[in-house]
């Protein structure tokens, strides 16, 4: 099971400023665990963001992202009540989509 | 353009099928924004300039216009906040990197038109290392500011 992600969008002075934490262990797959067995990778690969319903931003991570992935980026324009869409896939094929409203 | 219809219905999939179409309308005169597979070979790249080279930048050149905001010291490897903003006009992509790390590439993102050059983040620190901030430009320069951060305790290694 996946946790939502967490997606705050602020519209002012005729730019919206997005704030989104998704909920991943974005493990690097270079850490061992007690027995001294490396735990595979397992991190977000692709992301992308859609404002009522167009794709405004595509982003890729590698496993240098930290846990439980924070982002912050700024969108030209936008308005209250605009639909926010945010859908994620990690390297093992899960995926998971969550949605917000700027504010 | 290669689009696979056969696999599985999973919402990236048809997101990008999506993205793949209106790409193709953006020929006739749509406004679109293509979104690329992830870039394996990018992301497992050890060194920073041929991460570079296969995200689609081509000369490399240091620039004040590109702004790399990141501590001097990170005290905690496992957490370091970066920002990285450019105000410059025809950028592509903002590519986040660091040397030291077992892949240097960690982040990139394909600036549309929507949206500014503007992105923070946090990403983990293997050790000290300098940080790249890089602007692939429309006209394929690959502009980057770099700065060292020090790490007093890493995140890898466990």
């Amino acid at each position: 099971m996946t946790e939502p992600t967490r997606i705050r969008a602020q519209a002012q002075g005729g730019k919206t400023t997005v704030r989104v934490l998704m909920s991943h262990e974005m493990e690097s797959g270079h850490r061992k665990d007690g027995s001294g067995k490396t735990i595979p990778s397992w991190y977000i690969q692709e992301m992308t963001i859609s404002l009522n319903g167009k794709v405004i931003l595509d982003a890729d991570f590698g496993p240098s992202v930290s846990k439980n992935p924070y982002l912050q980026f700024v969108i030209k324009g936008g308005k209250s009540g605009d639909k926010l869409s945010l859908s994620w896939k990690d390297n093992k094929g899960q995926t998971r989509t969550d949605e917000a409203s700027v504010a | 353009m290669k689009t696979s219809f056969t696999h599985s219905p999973k919402r990236r999939d048809s997101l990008k099928q999506i993205a793949v179409l209106s790409g193709l309308l953006a020929g006739l005169g749509y406004s679109s924004f293509a979104v690329a597979a992830y870039n394996k070979a990018a992301f497992d790249s050890k060194s920073v300039n041929e991460a570079i080279k296969l995200q689609g930048g081509g000369t490399l050149a240091e620039s004040k216009e590109v702004l790399l905001n990141a501590p001097d010291y990170a005290e905690n490897g496992a957490a370091v906040a970066l920002g990285v903003s450019t105000a410059l006009p025809g950028v592509r992509k903002i590519l986040i990197l660091v040397e030291k790390n077992p892949a240097s590439l960690a982040a990139s993102f394909e600036v549309s038109e929507w949206i500014e050059a503007n992105f923070s983040t946090r990403i983990k620190m293997s050790q000290t290392s300098d940080v790249y901030a890089v602007a692939v430009m429309a006209d394929g320069r690959a502009l980057f500011s770099k700065k060292e951060v020090k790490v007093t305790v890493g995140s890898c290694g466990g």
